[in-house]
C-alpha cells in the first residue's frame, strides 16, 4: 500500500465522477492548443502578406521627406553606405531585412527610368567580421520570408522581400513597365550609361514605382553614379512587435544623422492583427481557466462530500491531515497530467485538420503548446483542487461515528 | 490505561442545548474488557470518541497512559490513535475501492512500514480471522460477517494496545456476532484493552465489566448484566 495506490483505485471506482472532470481539463487544453497552434501560423501567414506591402521602416537622409521616398528615391542627398554596416552589427532586435539603395536616372530610348542600386543579402553575410554578431546571426523575429523555401535563389523575391539572395555586378532585374517599354526579357542585354548589363530577370507587375526601375548591383551602381560609397535610402522591414517597443527610436540613436521613418498604414496593420490574434487567445484562456477551473472545484468538493466517511476513517485510522490533503492533490495532479497531454494531443490533431479549413494556412505540431499545455492542466487542476482538498483534510473524523 | 476526569461534553444541536456527557468519572485499567451500554442518545458514542481522541470535551480532562490527549495537537492525536488505538466500526468503514489485503495494510502504510512487511503482516492478520482465500476481494463482494473480520485484521494492523469498538455487532447475525465477541476475548486475553458500545446484551454480557450512561452520566460499573437492569 502507497499514497498512489490510494489515489489511483479511487480514480477508477469513480470513474464516471472523474469524467466530468477529466472533460473539461480535456476540452480545455484542447481547445486552447488549438488556437494557439492555428493562430501562430496565421499570424505567419498574415505577417508573410504583410511583408509582400514592403518596407515599414526607412532610413533617410535628414533632408529628405517620405514623398522623395515615393518618388523613387532620388532626392539629391545621400548617406554613408557605412550605416548599413552600423545596423547590420547593432544588437538591435526586430530588423528582418535591410535593403540600402541608391537611384540615379537613366535614359533609354528617350524615356527616362529609375537605375537602383540594391546591395545582396549574400554580401552581408559573407563579411566575416558580421558572422557571428549582428542581425543576421540571430533568428528572425516577425518575418517568415529568409526560411521560405521558395524564396531562396528567386530573383523575384525582390518585389516582395526588398532584398535578394544573390546579384552578380554585371547582372540587372528589370521592372515590370520597363521591360515592357523597352521590350526585354531575361537574357537581353542592356546598356545603361555605357556600362553592358545581362538582364537577369523581369519582376512582376507591383502597380507602385517599382515597375519603372532598372535594379543593379549597388557598388556598381555607386561607380556609375560617380558618387562614392553612400545610398539615397535604407528600407527595413522590422518585426512589428518592436516597432511598438521602440525600434524608430533605438535605430534614430544608433544613427543620429539620419532621419527615421514608419510607413504607419503597414505597421499599424501589423501590430493591429498580431494584437487581435493574441487577444483572441487570451480571451479563451480566461474562458476556459474560470469554466475548467470552476468545473473541477465542483467535482474536488462533491467528491469530497462523498467520500467524508473514508476520509474520516483514514483520520481515525491515524492519517494525519497533510496525507489527507497529498490525497487530494495527488489525484488533482495526476488528472492535470493526463488531461494536459490528451488535451495536447487532441488539439493538435484539431489544429492539423481543422486549421487549413478554418484559417486557411498550413498548420504544423508545435512540441513547445505540449509543456504549456501540462503546466496549465496541472496548474489549474492543482489550484482548483486545493481548496476542496484543505477541507478534507480539516474535516471532523467524527463524522465517520456520526453519519452511519 | 485510559481515565476521564469530570468530562463534560455540551454541543447544541438545531440551536437547542445538549449535554451529551456530563461530569464523567472513568478509569479504565490495562487489559480491561468494558462493554459501555445505554439507550440511544445517552452518550455512549461520545464518550468512545473522547477516548479515541477524535472530539475534544468542554471540560474535564481524558488521559491515556497518563498523558493528557487534549493537550496535544490533532496531528500527534492522529499519531497517538495510529500507535496505539485500534477502531472497529458498526459499518465497518472499510475502503470500498480496496481489497480486503490493502484494507488491512492502510493502518500499516500509515505506520510507514515498507510495502513487503504491510503484505506479510496483512496476509497472517487475515490468515488468522479466517479470510485467507478472500484477500483479492473487495467490501461489496464479502459478507457482512467477512466484512467485519476484515475490519478486526485492521484494527490489529499496528498491534494496539487499546480497542475502541463501536456497535461491532450491531449488523449482524446472531452466529457471526457471537463469532466476534469471541474474537474479542481473545484479543483481550493477549493483554489488549478493549472498550465496546453495544445494544446487544449478549455482547455486554462477555465483558468484564459494563458501563451503563443514562443522559451523559455514568450511572454503575457493574459486571452483571441482570445486576444492571435491575439497578
Amino acid at each position: 500500500m502507497q499514497i498512489k495506490t490510494l489515489v489511483w483505485r479511487e480514480i477508477f471506482e469513480r470513474k464516471s465522477q472523474l469524467a466530468t472532470s477529466f472533460l473539461a481539463i480535456l476540452l480545455g487544453i484542447t481547445v486552447i492548443v488549438s488556437i494557439k497552434n492555428i493562430t501562430y501560423y496565421s499570424e505567419k501567414a498574415v505577417a508573410r502578406e504583410m511583408d509582400s506591402l514592403g518596407a515599414n521602416v526607412l532610413v533617410l537622409p535628414k533632408s529628405a521627406t517620405l514623398q522623395d521616398y515615393y518618388a523613387a528615391d532620388m532626392q539629391g542627398d545621400t548617406i554613408p553606405e557605412e550605416y548599413v554596416t552600423q545596423l547590420a552589427i547593432s544588437d538591435l532586435e526586430g530588423l528582418d531585412n535591410l535593403s540600402p539603395k541608391l537611384s540615379m536616372p537613366v535614359e533609354l530610348q528617350g524615356r527616362t527610368f529609375t537605375l537602383t542600386g540594391i546591395l545582396p543579402k549574400s554580401e552581408f553575410q559573407a563579411k566575416a567580421a558580421w558572422q557571428g554578431a549582428g542581425i543576421f546571426s540571430r533568428p528572425m523575429g516577425c518575418g517568415a520570408m529568409p526560411t521560405l523555401p521558395f524564396a531562396s535563389g528567386d530573383k523575384k523575391t525582390l518585389v516582395r522581400q526588398r532584398v535578394i539572395e544573390n546579384l552578380d555586378n554585371d547582372e540587372a532585374l528589370v521592372g515590370a513597365d520597363v521591360a515592357s517599354a523597352l521590350s526585354l526579357k531575361e537574357g537581353d542585354k542592356l546598356t545603361l550609361l555605357g556600362q553592358s548589363f545581362g538582364v537577369t530577370a523581369v519582376l512582376p507587375q507591383t502597380g507602385t514605382i517599382d515597375d519603372s526601375r532598372i535594379f543593379a548591383h549597388l557598388h556598381r551602381v555607386q561607380e556609375i553614379s560617380g558618387k562614392g560609397p553612400v545610398i539615397n535610402a535604407i528600407e527595413i522591414v522590422g518585426c512589428c512587435q518592436e516597432i511598438s517597443k521602440g525600434l524608430v527610436q533605438k535605430i534614430n540613436s544608433l544613427l543620429p544623422d539620419a532621419k527615421v521613418v514608419t510607413i504607419t498604414q503597414i505597421a499599424d496593420a501589423q501590430i493591429k492583427m498580431n494584437q487581435l490574434m493574441s487577444r483572441l487567445s487570451l480571451i479563451f484562456l480566461v474562458i476556459i481557466v474560470f469554466v475548467g477551473g470552476a468545473g473541477i472545484a465542483n467535482d474536488m468538493y462533491a467528491n469530497v462530500f462523498e467520500r467524508r466517511r473514508e476520509i474520516g476513517t483514514l483520520m481515525a485510522l491515524g492519517a494525519n491531515s497533510f496525507l489527507i490533503l497529498r490525497i487530494f492533490m495527488l489525484k488533482a495532479l495526476l488528472l492535470g497530467l493526463v488531461g494536459g497531454v490528451c488535451g495536447y494531443a487532441l488539439g493538435t490533431f484539431l489544429a492539423l485538420t481543422l486549421g487549413p479549413k478554418l484559417a486557411g494556412v498550413p498548420v504544423l505540431p508545435m512540441p513547445m503548446l505540449a509543456l504549456w499545455a501540462v503546466l496549465i492542466s496541472v496548474g489549474l487542476a492543482l489550484a482548483a483542487s486545493y481548496f476542496p482538498a484543505r477541507r478534507a483534510a480539516k474535516l471532523d473524523p467524527c463524522a465517520t461515528f456520526q453519519e452511519i | 490505561m485510559l481515565r476521564m476526569e469530570n468530562v463534560t461534553k455540551r454541543y447544541k444541536h438545531r440551536g437547542q442545548p445538549v449535554t451529551a456527557l456530563d461530569g464523567a468519572n472513568l478509569t479504565i485499567g490495562q487489559g480491561d474488557f468494558v462493554a459501555v451500554v445505554g439507550p440511544s442518545g445517552s452518550g455512549k458514542r461520545t464518550l468512545l470518541l473522547m477516548l479515541g481522541g477524535m472530539l475534544s470535551p468542554t471540560s474535564g480532562r481524558v488521559l491515556f497512559e497518563d498523558q493528557s490527549i487534549y493537550d496535544l495537537n490533532a496531528d500527534d492525536r492522529a499519531m497517538l490513535r495510529k500507535q496505539k488505538v485500534g477502531f472497529v466500526f458498526q459499518t465497518f468503514n472499510l475502503v470500498p475501492y480496496l481489497t480486503a489485503l490493502e484494507n488491512v495494510e492502510v493502518p500499516l502504510y500509515l505506520a510507514g512500514l515498507d510495502s513487503s512487511i504491510q503484505q506479510d503482516r496483512a496476509e497472517s492478520l487475515l490468515e488468522r480471522v479466517g479470510l485467507g482465500d478472500r484477500m483479492d476481494h473487495k467490501p461489496s463482494e464479502l459478507s457482512v460477517g467477512q466484512q467485519q473480520r476484515v475490519a478486526l485484521a485492521r484494527m490489529l494492523a499496528n498491534d494496539p494496545s487499546v480497542i475502541l469498538a463501536d456497535e461491532p455487532t450491531g449488523n449482524l447475525d446472531p452466529e457471526t456476532s457471537r463469532q466476534i465477541i469471541c474474537f474479542f476475548e481473545e484479543v483481550n486475553r493477549e493483554g489488549k484493552t478493549i472498550v465496546i458500545v453495544t445494544h446487544d446484551p449478549r455482547a455486554a454480557q462477555r465483558a468484564k465489566r459494563i458501563l451503563r450512561l443514562v443522559d451523559g452520566s455514568i450511572i454503575s460499573g457493574t459486571a452483571d448484566w441482570e445486576e444492571l437492569h435491575v439497578a
